[in-house]
């Protein structure tokens, strides 16, 4: 026998509201509405109310710059050495002149680049590379240009590298008389030639005051004794070549010669000095035994 | 003719746009409860020539939310108090809904009540073309001589169930067909308009479309019928609280349907007023203890009765099964004799197999087959709904077979005369349509 006991229960029923709100909340259109469209459309609202007014936006313009500032000065940002590498003591004090840095700096402040091109606007600076090693060292690693020869224009004497490009003023030719000396309008568009010229004609070692470059299109060796060897504006260096198997067959230069021209090549000429022509046709005048003079 | 099915044509066409959607409630408004049964069609629905898809037409949709509530409100399958209905059928759509995590805006309804009555019509006509055409078969169908069922009646079902061209019978589908006179038997079920429109005040109340109305009858027996007792003949009796429907089907389509306005809840008001107890105690003592046939050991099982009268012996009061039995007893005699009377009406004694099926919850009496193969005759079983896709174990007892049914008719129904074409002669004079016709047969 079992007790069957009386269960009370009031019928539940939603009320019309509920039903269709809990219809509308089934709407998936309007679940994706509420989801995604209301939280983005308050986010977007409150923002562009809230940057409208003008003190907020500098007030958050300012908080940020003042992060930035804060996380800019840290300690270990901070470029407190530089290290200038590669340069002699005269450059070093050029490029630190030219880098016109106070330190100690953030790294963030540091414009790596545009120091680079300052730098890289000196003559004596080949290339120029810059890095910000750990510790806060600024490092600064020259290459300079090395000087091959001295120029002399109408300025003055200035040295240059093997590119043509300035390395930097010679006060005087005593001051580096170990490079050569070249001269003329254009020598330096053409320093490479040189350099070959220079080479081939190092049998004259002793003897040989410069190049000339002579109305911007071709070589003039100029000897002492205000010697000359007039070289054509192509195949020069084998034109000198040729002087100096000359020379070194019937030991011409050594002789009282002004000039030797190369400039064509079938017809090499020399050029007589005054008192050896006068000498020359002295002996022609003997030998033919005229009796005029 | 044509204006009475205008409003079974719109909710044709709403049912169209509900499985374009894909979803779709069914409502089952009984006396004693409400179900709902939200679908889902997944698109998988593909009719084969032959007529029957995969599973029986089972497959292409599956239930994905099921809520049941107590209704109110509902009286003999009718609704009786509008507010009340409404607020129950609420609460099952509510339920429902949430269970399937969608929102529903189509429900096909069904319920038992509202005196329905069978008609047997038929019409003939003589084909003018060689070949049986759309048209013809629309024009057999407008010809089939409509009773007068009288004011106040609404035409809920009618169904075409069987075609003869010149001496062949049993067509199901003339078309194409080569004949001279062409015959239809239809059977046109009415019922009151008010419970019609009563039902559709009410769902639209609940911002729901109607989307299709069925008799409980009709798809009771479509989902506790199996498919040869659908085609050699079987009635469906589906017990429920409030009335018991009674349908016939033969060659798969319903011939007759009716309903006897009683049902389980009778037997529980017998119970309430015989032993002196509230109705719900009556009907918790039903389903736990009840029966129709009494056997000695029923004398000795005592039941209690407990109250809250403040009364001490009438709280504390025992009846015995047997006593219990006694009063259910006669009830449910009246009721099957109710079914036997209509089943006689109908001539069902005629039918080649007269397979009876038990369904609906009343129908879990113990006992009752005994008592119904004794009075209804000898082929007696108690039947159970169709097992659909994803249809909850709670909801597979016989008391959901109308709801389990009307999943099948969402699915598939079977085509109605509102399913065919309105024949030329019928069109309003200047119808584009017929013009179009008139183009499409010249040219």
């Amino acid at each position: 026998m079992q007790q069957v006991t009386q269960v009370f229960r009031p019928d539940p029923a939603p009320s019309r509201l509920k039903y269709r709100m809990e219809r509308l909340m089934l709407t998936p259109l309007f679940r994706f509405a509420l989801r995604v469209g209301l939280p983005f459309a308050l986010g977007l609202g409150g923002a562009s109310w809230y940057f409208s007014v003008e003190a907020n936006r500098a007030a958050v313009m300012d908080a940020l710059l003042g992060l930035q500032e804060q996380v800019q000065s840290r300690p270990e940002f901070a470029v407190s050495q530089m290290s200038i590498d590669g340069a002699g003591p005269g450059v070093t004090a050029a490029v630190r002149e030219a880098m016109a840095l106070q330190l100690p700096l953030s790294s963030f402040d540091l414009d790596l680049d545009a120091l680079r091109a300052r730098i890289g606007t000196l003559d004596a600076v080949k290339s120029v590379a810059l890095r910000i090693r750990q510790g806060g060292v600024l490092q600064v690693d020259v290459v300079e240009r090395v000087p091959v020869v001295l120029w002399r224009s109408g300025t003055g004497l200035e040295m240059l590298d093997d590119s043509g490009a300035r390395v930097g003023p010679a006060a005087s030719r005593t001051d580096r008389p170990d490079l050569p000396v070249i001269a003329g309008t254009g020598a330096r568009d053409h320093v490479s030639e040189a350099l070959a010229l220079l080479t081939a004609a190092a049998p004259l070692e002793g003897r040989l005051r410069g190049l000339e470059r002579i109305g911007e299109r071709r070589w003039d060796v100029v000897l002492d004794r205000g010697q000359r060897i007039l070289l054509p504006e192509t195949d020069a260096v084998q034109a000198l070549e040729r002087a100096m198997a000359m020379d070194g067959a019937v030991d011409m230069l050594s002789r009282d010669i002004a000039a030797v021209d190369l400039r064509l090549a079938q017809r090499p000429t020399l050029r007589l000095s005054a008192m050896a022509s006068q000498e020359y046709w002295r002996i022609k005048a003997m030998e033919t035994g005229d009796q005029r003079q | 003719m044509i204006e009475l099915y205008e409003s079974q044509r719109a909710m044709r066409n709403m049912r169209r746009a509900a499985m374009q959607r894909g979803v779709v409630a069914v409502l089952d408004v009984g006396s004693s409860k409400i179900a709902c049964l939200v679908l889902r069609f997944d698109g998988t629905d593909r009719q084969t020539d032959s007529g029957v898809g995969s599973l029986a037409g089972q497959a292409g949709f599956r239930v994905i939310g099921a809520a049941t509530t107590r209704s109110r409100g509902v009286r003999f399958g009718e609704i009786a108090a509008m507010s009340e209905t409404e607020r129950a059928i609420r609460t099952a759509v509510q339920a429902a809904q949430k269970m399937a995590g969608i929102r529903v805006d189509h429900v096909i309804a069904c319920f038992s009540g509202a005196t329905p009555r069978s008609y047997g019509l038929a019409g003939k006509v003589e084909v003018d073309a060689p070949v049986v055409s759309e048209q013809d078969v629309a024009r057999v169908l407008s010809a089939c001589d409509v009773p007068d069922f009288g004011p106040g009646r609404e035409v809920l079902h009618a169904q075409p169930v069987n075609f003869a061209l010149d001496h062949r019978s049993g067509l199901s589908d003339p078309r194409g067909q080569i004949g001279r006179d062409l015959a239809c038997d239809m059977h046109m079920l009415t019922v009151n308009a008010q419970a019609i429109q009563n039902l559709a005040h009410c769902v639209k109340r609940c911002d729901l479309e109607l989307a299709g109305i069925a008799s409980s009858a009709y798809v009771s027996g479509v989902a506790a019928l199996v498919e040869d007792e659908q085609e050699l003949g079987a009635a469906c009796i589906d017990m429920g609280g409030g009335a018991t429907g009674v349908s016939i089907f033969m060659k798969k389509h319903m011939i007759y349907a009716d309903a006897v306005p009683m049902g389980g809840d009778h037997v529980t008001g017998d119970i309430s007023m015989g032993l002196q107890i509230p109705m719900a105690m009556a009907e918790r003592i039903k389903t736990f203890y009840g029966g129709v046939v009494a056997t000695g050991m029923d004398d000795r099982e005592m039941i209690e009765i407990s109250g809250d009268t403040g009364d001490w012996h009438h709280d504390r009061r025992q009846v015995s099964r047997a006593e219990l039995i006694g009063i259910m007893r006669p009830r449910v005699e009246e009721i099957l004799e109710e079914v036997r009377a209509s089943l006689d009406a109908a001539g069902f004694e005629h039918l080649p197999s007269q397979q009876i099926v038990l369904t609906g919850a009343a129908s879990q009496i113990p006992g009752l087959d005994g008592l119904a193969s004794r009075i209804l005759g000898s082929q007696v079983r108690l039947g159970r709904p169709l097992r659909v896709h994803g249809l909850p174990q709670a909801a597979t007892g016989p008391g959901f077979a109308s709801a389990v049914g009307m999943c099948l008719f969402a699915a598939h129904p079977q085509d109605e005369w509102w399913d065919f074409e309105i024949p030329v002669d019928k069109y309003p004079a200047r119808s584009l349509k017929r013009a179009v016709k008139w183009f499409r047969d010249n040219w």
